[in-house]
């Protein structure tokens, strides 16, 4: 055993790649969750973006295209769910489930063509001096633009949600779904929106697996991700920087595991993949020990403007 | 009631002409995979081996296949359906199939069986595998004169004989060129992974690693070294060119078509048996795939003249002296590995400093 051989910084900035795809799907949940909606369908907009982001970004050449071809992908899988839920006031959970077993589906068919091909290379942003930065460079400077992208994105949901008027909006419609509407709130509208962009950032995460990090196209190649960014997100407390911090962390399990064979120290397989899953149930029982779990009012709940 | 009549009056004209029309039936051979078809490695080669069969024969065959068929309960499930549909001959191309074919060949002793890498037979299961240790043996030449960092990093799947075989002697021989070459080892704990595949890579090469050799199916690791730059790779069960000539440099392509029309006729002929076949470079069950230039022509060379020696059978990929892990002799000098050995091996030989997982 050799632990000196695993180079922190490098650990760190492969932990960063591994860990955005979960990252962009636990932020995007979030959001939902937080307009008061369970979606459990994550994994299978996933992975229908990562098909179709992967078949765009062959067919074009581009993976840019194949990216916006992915959020628009999972936003339309995701409004399935919505008009579900919303207006046919189905049972949230159900058709959550249901839209992860169709997703995996659908993405087995339409990526059937697809297996084996490689997919066009998304260039890293190579910015002069700062990349050749000792310790930063690797770390904050040597990435991908979507790595950039994600993080950005959880500035924007954090400012967004807590400072915005709209995120206000939002908040209101997941605390207490009723009074919002009381007070003239379109719920069904704004839960919509949020279910939209949950499905635009898990279709994003999963173009990421797709496109970036394996790169190329295979059968349920999204692998558990998406239940992986349903367990952030309550880890989370819904918050947007423990999102960050809960991603980080099970993305890194992955990729210290990986790290500590090579180096020589074999854990066994099974007691990683189950800790973040493991750390989830811990921080449950934690935050319900203490009687707060932050966990928006109307989560789960079914909205009909009656009476 | 019309349209049912003409249907009614054929299915027993076609009935009726069974019995002599028996022999010109044709023989159904199907395949159980382990990987989806399009994996580009190992998966892939058993489908060319079965379009092979396809065109060989023409008409007098069908073929039938199933593919990502997990190893383990569900295996046996898939085996019995595709006897079940009328196989005559099937083919399980992965070494986790091995009870799941007996118990299924158990059920059917009239169907044949050939199972892929293992090593329990039956008087309807053949076994076959390849010796790809002679392959790795090429490998690990060229991996111990083209790395710079001394360190050669391994995606290894399960810890079974075949896989332990292919790293000893890929140690074997970088050792022998480069007496500094150190092994890291990642155990994947599968065939066929891609993100878990490029993430091992990943991982060996933020760790040093310049030359990366994998014992999975994927193009993943592929992937992984191209976009690292300046490591190089090898393509593990199939060719792989499209990551060539840098970062594959060569590759060990399985070559099974010969083979299964082999065994296609046999069964055809009604002269099958159950048989233990392990062929090599020698018989082209094992091939080499192009060195690309990104290696220098004399290590080329060398690489080449030691394939055409284990093709030829004047040099075995186990030639002692070789010494087990824990020191003790298992080799004399110039004494040569018994097959039996091979076939059970569960120890690495001298000088690599992992554990083999339990």
């Amino acid at each position: 055993m050799d632990l000196s051989s695993i180079n922190p910084i490098l650990l760190i900035a492969s932990l960063m790649v591994a860990a955005t795809p979960i990252l962009l799907a636990a932020i995007g949940e979030m959001v939902v969750e937080k307009a008061g909606v369970l979606n459990l369908g994550v994994e299978g907009m996933m992975i229908t973006g990562a098909v179709v982001g992967f078949a765009i970004g062959v067919n074009t050449g581009s993976p840019a295209l194949g990216f916006i071809a992915a959020a628009l992908g999972g936003a339309a899988v995701s409004m399935l769910f919505g008009v579900l839920t919303q207006y046919l006031l189905s049972n949230q959970v159900a058709t959550g489930l249901g839209l992860t077993l169709f997703g995996l589906g659908l993405s087995a068919l339409i990526g059937k063509p697809y297996e084996g091909m490689k997919s066009p290379v998304l260039q890293k942003l190579d910015i002069p001096v700062l990349s050749d930065l000792p310790v930063v460079g690797p770390i904050l400077f040597g990435h991908d633009p979507v790595v950039y992208l994600s993080l950005i994105l959880v500035v924007l949901v954090w400012y967004g949600l807590k400072f915005s008027r709209a995120g206000l909006i939002l908040r209101a419609v997941g605390e207490n779904h009723e009074a919002a509407h009381a007070l003239g709130y379109k719920v069904i509208r704004v839960r919509l929106m949020a279910i939209a962009f949950g499905g635009a950032c898990a279709g994003l995460g999963g173009a990421y697996i797709s496109l970036v990090r394996v790169p190329q196209w295979v059968e349920g190649l999204t692998a558990g991700a998406g239940w992986i960014a349903l367990a952030i997100v309550v880890f989370a407390s819904w918050r947007p920087w423990r999102v960050l911090l809960g991603a980080y962390l099970f993305g890194g399990v992955s990729v210290l595991q990986l790290n500590l064979q090579a180096a020589g120290l074999a854990i066994p397989v099974e007691y990683l993949s189950m800790s973040p899953y493991v750390i989830t149930i811990v921080v449950l029982v934690f935050i319900s020990a203490r009687g707060q779990h932050g966990a928006p009012g109307s989560l789960g709940r079914s909205f009909h403007a009656s009476g | 009631m019309k349209s049912l009549k003409p249907i009614l009056a054929g299915a027993v004209l076609a009935l009726g002409l069974t019995g002599p029309a028996m022999a010109a039936d044709p023989v159904k051979v199907g395949f159980i995979y382990v990987g989806p078809v399009g994996d580009g490695g190992w998966t892939y080669e058993h489908n060319q081996g079965r379009l092979a069969v396809e065109e060989h024969f023409g008409d007098a065959v069908e073929t039938v296949f199933q593919e990502s068929v997990p190893e383990g309960a569900d295996a046996e499930r898939a085996i019995t359906q595709m006897a079940l549909s009328g196989a005559d001959l099937i083919f399980t191309t992965s070494f986790g199939y091995m009870d799941a074919t007996l118990a299924a060949a158990e059920k059917f002793p009239d169907v044949k069986f050939e199972h892929a890498t293992g090593f329990k037979m039956g008087d309807n299961v053949s076994v076959y595998s390849a010796r790809f240790y002679e392959g790795r043996a090429v490998q690990g030449t060229i991996a111990g004169h083209m790395t710079q960092s001394n360190i050669v990093g391994y995606i290894a799947s399960f810890p079974i004989p075949e896989v332990i075989r292919g790293i000893n002697s890929a140690y074997i021989h970088a050792k022998r060129v480069n007496p500094d070459v150190e092994f890291k080892i990642i155990w994947a704990y599968t065939w066929f992974d891609p993100a878990k595949e490029a993430d091992a890579a990943t991982a060996l090469i933020d760790q040093g690693a310049d030359v990366i050799l994998q014992h999975t199916d994927s193009t993943a690791p592929q992937a992984a070294a191209q976009s690292a730059g300046n490591v190089i790779t090898f393509g593990q069960a199939s060719d792989m060119s499209d990551y060539g000539p840098m970062p594959r440099v060569s590759s060990i392509i399985d070559n099974w078509g010969p083979y299964y029309i082999a065994r296609t006729q046999a069964v055809i002929d009604g002269t099958w048996a159950s048989v233990n076949t392990w062929d090599g470079i020698g018989a082209g069950m094992v091939g080499i795939g192009d060195i690309s230039d990104a290696v220098p022509a004399d290590v080329r060379a060398e690489a080449e003249a030691l394939r055409d020696a284990l093709g030829s059978g004047e040099y075995h990929a186990f030639t002692g002296p070789i010494n087990k892990q824990d020191g003790s002799v298992w080799l004399a000098d110039g004494e040569t590995a018994d097959d039996g050995t091979l076939a059970g091996m569960g120890f690495y030989i001298e000088g690599i400093t992992d554990d083999i997982p339990n």
